[in-house]
C-alpha cells in the first residue's frame, strides 16, 4: 500500500532543505526516486529528504496563540541593535 | 553584502535571484563540432541516425504512457525517462545533418524519413503492452544503451562523445528505475511475477537484434568512432543476470528473431510514424 511522503529539496543556492510538496511512494527509497521525479525536473535540487508524513508531528491550529502570539512583541530578540561585520555570513 | 547570503540571490537581478530551477548548462558547450580528420562523414551520419532512432521511437512509447501510468509518480518519471531520449536523438539528428553535409534539421529526420529510411532496432518500436512489458523493454533497452554510450565516451568524434557523456547519466537512472520495477513486480505478488515475466518472453526474441552489427556500426567502432554492439553482450548478460536473480524470475530461453537495422520493421512502425509524423507532414512549413 502507498503511503503519503513530504518531501525536502536543498536547492543550489539554498543552504537548506525547504518542503516542496508531498508523493506517494509504497517504501522508501522509492519515495526519494518519485521526489527526484517530481521534484528535481527543472534542475531545482542537489540533495532530497522524504519523510513519511506520519512521522511528522505537527503544531495544532487551535495552540496558534498560546504557540505564536508571545513573541509577536519582543522585537528586542532580534540582534539590530548590534553591529555586524561584513565577513559574517548568514546571519 | 560580500557574503554568499542566501536572500541575496533571491532579491537581486538575473538568474541569480531564482532559489530553484537555474544553473542550466548547454551538454554541447565548448565542443567542436567539426568532423574530425579521417572520420568517415557517411558512417558517422548513419550512426547517429541508428541511436537517434532508438532514442526517438524509444521516447514516442515511453510518451504514450502518459495519462495511462499506474499512478501519477510513475507517469512523471515514465515522462522524464522520455524527454531525456528525445534530447539524445535530438542531438544526434542534428550532429548527423552536420556530418552528412546537407545541414539539415533535427526535425527533417524525425517527421520527413519513410519507414524503411528509419535505422533503429526493432525492440523500441514494439506496441506499448502492459506494464510488465513496458518495464521489460525498459530494462533491457536501457541496459544495452547503458553499455554502449559508456564506450561512446571516448568516441574520435567529439559531438558524439559529448552526446555519450550526457546520455550515460541520464539511461543509468533509467535501467536503475527498470531494474527496480523488475525486483518488484518478479518478486510482488503472482499476478505481478507473472505479467512481468510475460513482458520479457514477449520481447526476448528481439534481443538477439540489439547485438548483431551493421556494416557501418563496425566500420564505425573500428575508426575509434563508435562500438561493435556485438562487445556489449558479456556486460547486458551479467547485468540482466543480477537482476533477473533478484527478482526471481527466469531469462526466457526463446529462439531470436534475426535482424539487424536494415531498415525492416515489425508493422508497428508504420503505425507509429503516421502518428508522430501526421502534424509536420500536414503542415511543413509550421514552426513550433
Amino acid at each position: 500500500m502507498n503511503d503519503l511522503y513530504e518531501v525536502f529539496v536543498r536547492g543550489k543556492r539554498g543552504l537548506n532543505h525547504v518542503h516542496v510538496g508531498s508523493l506517494h511512494a509504497s517504501d522508501d527509497e522509492m519515495a526519494l526516486r518519485n521526489a527526484r521525479d517530481l521534484y528535481t525536473r527543472r534542475n531545482e535540487g542537489v540533495s532530497i529528504w522524504v519523510v513519511k508524513a506520519s512521522h511528522i508531528t505537527a503544531s495544532s491550529p487551535d495552540e496558534k496563540d498560546p504557540f505564536f502570539a508571545p513573541s509577536a512583541d519582543k522585537v528586542y530578540r532580534h540582534p539590530t541593535f548590534y553591529d555586524i561585520p561584513d565577513d559574517v555570513p548568514h546571519m | 553584502m560580500s557574503f554568499d547570503n542566501v536572500y541575496e540571490a533571491l532579491t537581486g537581478d538575473g538568474d541569480a535571484r531564482w532559489a530553484f530551477g537555474t544553473g542550466f548548462t548547454d551538454p554541447l558547450a565548448g565542443v567542436e563540432t567539426a568532423v574530425p580528420p579521417g572520420v568517415d562523414r557517411a558512417d558517422l551520419t548513419a550512426y547517429c541516425l541508428m541511436l537517434g532512432d532508438d532514442a526517438l521511437v524509444m521516447s514516442h512509447r515511453l510518451q504514450e504512457w502518459c495519462t495511462n501510468a499506474p499512478d501519477l509518480e510513475e507517469e512523471v518519471a515514465l515522462a522524464n525517462i522520455a524527454l531525456d531520449l528525445l534530447g539524445q536523438a535530438r542531438l544526434l539528428y542534428a550532429r548527423a545533418g552536420h556530418a552528412d553535409g546537407t545541414g539539415r534539421g533535427e526535425d527533417h529526420y524525425a517527421f520527413f524519413r519513410g519507414e524503411e529510411e528509419f535505422a533503429g532496432v526493432r525492440l523500441v518500436e514494439t506496441p506499448r503492452g502492459d506494464f510488465g512489458d513496458l518495464i521489460a523493454k525498459l530494462l533491457v533497452f536501457s541496459t544495452w544503451r547503458l553499455a554502449l554510450l559508456q564506450r561512446l565516451i571516448p568516441s574520435r568524434d567529439p559531438v558524439l562523445a559529448a552526446i555519450a557523456a550526457k546520455g550515460v547519466k541520464e539511461v543509468a537512472y533509467h535501467r536503475d528505475h527498470a531494474a527496480r520495477w523488475t525486483v518488484r513486480l518478479g518478486d510482488g505478488t503472482d499476478e505481478s511475477h507473472r505479467r512481468m515475466q510475460a513482458g520479457l518472453d514477449r520481447i526476448w526474441p528481439l534481443v538477439a537484434e540489439l547485438f548483431t552489427p551493421h556494416e557501418a556500426e563496425v566500420r564505425s567502432a573500428r575508426s575509434g568512432v563508435g562500438a561493435d554492439p556485438a562487445d556489449l553482450r558479456a556486460e547486458f548478460d551479467a547485468v540482466l543476470d543480477q537482476v533477473l536473480t533478484a527478482a526471481t524470475l527466469r531469462r526466457p530461453d526463446v529462439p531470436p528473431d534475426p535482424g539487424g537495422r536494415r531498415g525492416l520493421h515489425t508493422g508497428a512502425l508504420g503505425l507509429l510514424l503516421a502518428e508522430l509524423q501526421s502534424v509536420a507532414r500536414a503542415h511543413p512549413e509550421a514552426t513550433w
